[in-house]
């Protein structure tokens, strides 16, 4: 990130800036680049380093919802719109495993992983008319409408035949035990991870992200601009299914058995959008951020004391959205670019000067953090 | 045959008639003036014809087609830009990509989800817009750090990225400075020239008779004087419009 300095002009030129040279941009991408190789050699060996399956354990639980949040937050960060019932798609995901798993007697193995694909394809399918519906309206509207049908779908998962009702479905058992049980699921994990980070990643520098962003800004400008919103909304909000159908199946694989009130979990969406305000909405690392830290900390306290979580969790809520409401990531970037465009400022004189111009530098920095 | 004709519009939000008995003909090529008291309905016209409101009675047509009640996006999509009164932009976004998500017009969402956000030719359009509007050294802002007058000439220039035939402005020259007011003119004479045609909704007096054309004025929801600035400011209606009626005057003194 090349420094950036915000000046007060005359009246007309409010903003001016000023870039000092091309270097430390190659630099940041060059710390970017290293710090995603480390990450992902990180991913690769962490289970062969921690090979307790409690902590392995663990370490699966927080895929799932860093492959979760960081697909919400594809459709809701970018958009503007907070769905709360992704929930559904996470259900469908489960339940199109261990239906079809069922169905088809497939023995526990390596092979039931390649429903996971098929769960994900579901979720699409189910996705289309849920957004045809929920995004006909705005704002907390919509928040609502999402959470209403979020209802219905678990309502059908305790009442349809082939949902079998509350006694649940078992899913195949993985002829693999012991310590190892957990690897492979890890790997199925954190390969679609690794897709969804790339997905989000790719969308935000589309020309379709792009579009998204605007109608987040102003969607009746967009629409005024050529935008066609239905469809922009309509495919972000089937794209950001996808990842969380097929997390959801995996973790109908993982835990052996499905019931309505844990593949349509209504904690689920707090949990997520939690972990992504938490992390900063909108960006690509805030969401994973969120959820790395507080999917391990929802498993300690579950099992130190399951009653306090929630209430944790409550505390959490109010203590982020009071002191950090843009979340950890754009509120450390701006504290950064701030730190460096003062450091950056020519004379002491400038940057009296530029008080006038400081709110400006503190915004931009912040716009610049919240795209990456 | 006009470029952009609206015909007997009529529009009422529950019992308030915000237009009656409306009609304007732009013709291609000119610098249309559309003026009036506040509250006479000429930002309601720009919404019906840029696809904002529904009508049940009246026409609209855009060369000799009917667009009455389309949308936003297929309005646009025909080569009808607008701006609006209180300037919206993308706050959020920096200057140069307010430009770039109005260059998409003519492309597909499968596209748009594959390609990335604006290619060198796209850019390089965007680029030269903000010259030509003056914002060049801000594109990388966000826009929302923008001063009102500058978002005013983002606002134009994002409408004009996509190169549309009619530009309809929706008080461009409202609470910025004099200069600015100024290069507005002549920017908007320029792309005149080059082909553009203009509808501009404006109260200062100034800006609207030495630039348009053809004046037309509204008042209480109908279009009542229409011809070139020099007829239309001597016109004794449109005097009353804006100052009441001699008799309306004489009620109210004593």
């Amino acid at each position: 990130m090349s420094e950036r300095v915000v000046a007060a002009a005359e009246e007309g030129q409010v903003v001016e800036l000023r870039r000092s040279g091309r270097r430390p941009r190659a630099v940041a991408n060059g710390v970017r680049a290293a710090a995603i190789l480390v990450a992902l050699v990180v991913l690769a060996v962490f289970p062969l380093v921690f090979s307790n399956p409690a902590v392995t354990t663990i370490a699966f639980f927080t895929l799932v919802f860093m492959t979760s949040t960081t697909a919400w937050n594809g459709f809701a960060g970018y958009s503007g719109y907070i769905p709360l019932g992704h929930a559904v798609f996470f259900g469908t995901g489960a339940y199109t495993l261990a239906i079809v798993a069922q169905d088809l007697h497939m023995p526990g193995g390596y092979g039931v992983f390649w429903l996971v694909p098929l769960a994900g394809a579901a979720a699409l399918v189910v996705a289309i008319p849920f957004g045809l519906i929920a995004l006909r309206t705005r704002r907390h509207t919509f928040v609502v409408i999402t959470i209403a049908i979020f209802f219905i779908f678990q309502l059908l998962s305790f009442n349809l035949g082939i949902t079998q009702g509350s006694s649940g479905i078992q899913t195949p058992t993985p002829p693999w035990f012991g310590g190892a049980f957990n690897i492979p699921f890890y790997y199925v994990g954190a390969v679609i991870l690794v897709l969804s980070i790339a997905v989000s990643w790719f969308i935000r520098r589309s020309r379709f992200g792009l579009q998204t962003l605007a109608i987040r800004d102003d969607e009746d400008r967009a629409r005024g601009l050529g935008v066609q919103v239905g469809r922009v909304k309509l495919v972000g909000y089937v794209i950001s299914a996808i990842p969380v159908g097929m997390v959801g199946a995996l973790y109908a694989y993982f835990i052996g058995q499905i019931f309505p009130q844990s593949a349509f979990d209504p904690l689920f969406d707090i949990t997520i959008a939690l972990m992504a305000f938490l992390g900063g909405l909108g960006t690509v690392s805030g969401p994973l951020l969120g959820a790395l830290v507080l999917e391990p900390l929802q498993q300690y306290f579950t099992v130190s004391d399951p009653s306090y979580y929630l209430i944790a969790y409550g505390a959490l809520f109010l203590i982020v959205i009071l002191a950090l409401p843009r979340g950890v990531v754009p509120t450390v970037g701006a504290w950064i670019g701030n730190r460096r465009a003062r450091r950056a400022a020519p004379s002491p004189a400038a940057a009296g000067e530029a008080s006038g111009g400081a709110p400006g530098g503190t915004r931009y920095a912040a716009t610049v953090r919240s795209g990456e | 045959m006009a470029l952009l004709e609206m015909e007997d519009v009529r529009k009422s939000f529950g019992g308030l008639q915000a237009l009656s008995a409306c009609s304007l003909e732009v013709e291609e090529g000119s610098i249309a003036g559309l003026i009036g008291p506040n509250g006479s309905g000429k930002t309601t016209l720009f919404n019906i014809v840029t696809g904002y409101e529904r009508i049940r009675e009246g026409a609209v047509r855009f060369r000799g087609t009917a667009i009455t009640n389309s949308t936003p996006e297929r309005v646009f999509a025909l080569g009808i830009g607008r701006t609006f009164q209180l300037t919206r932009i993308f706050t959020r976004l920096s200057v140069v990509e307010n430009m770039l998500v109005a260059t998409q017009r003519h492309e597909g969402w499968l596209r748009s989800v594959l390609r990335p956000a604006g290619s060198a030719s796209e850019h390089r359009r965007a680029m030269e817009l903000l010259d030509f509007v003056g914002i060049a050294r801000l594109a990388d802002a966000p826009a929302g750090t923008l001063s009102y007058g500058q978002r005013k000439l983002l606002d134009l220039a994002c409408v004009l990225v996509a190169d549309p035939s009619v530009i309809l402005l929706d008080e461009p020259a409202g609470g910025i400075n004099p200069t600015l007011i100024g290069l507005l003119a002549q920017r908007i004479r320029e792309l005149n020239r080059q082909g553009k045609t203009f509808l501009i909704v404006e109260h200062n007096m100034e800006f609207v008779m030495s630039l348009c054309h053809r004046v037309t004025v509204m008042d209480f929801g109908k279009t009542i004087v229409s011809g070139p600035p020099d007829v239309v400011r001597s016109d004794r209606r449109v005097l009353d419009a804006y100052l009441g009626t001699e008799e309306a005057d004489g009620d109210e003194a004593p």
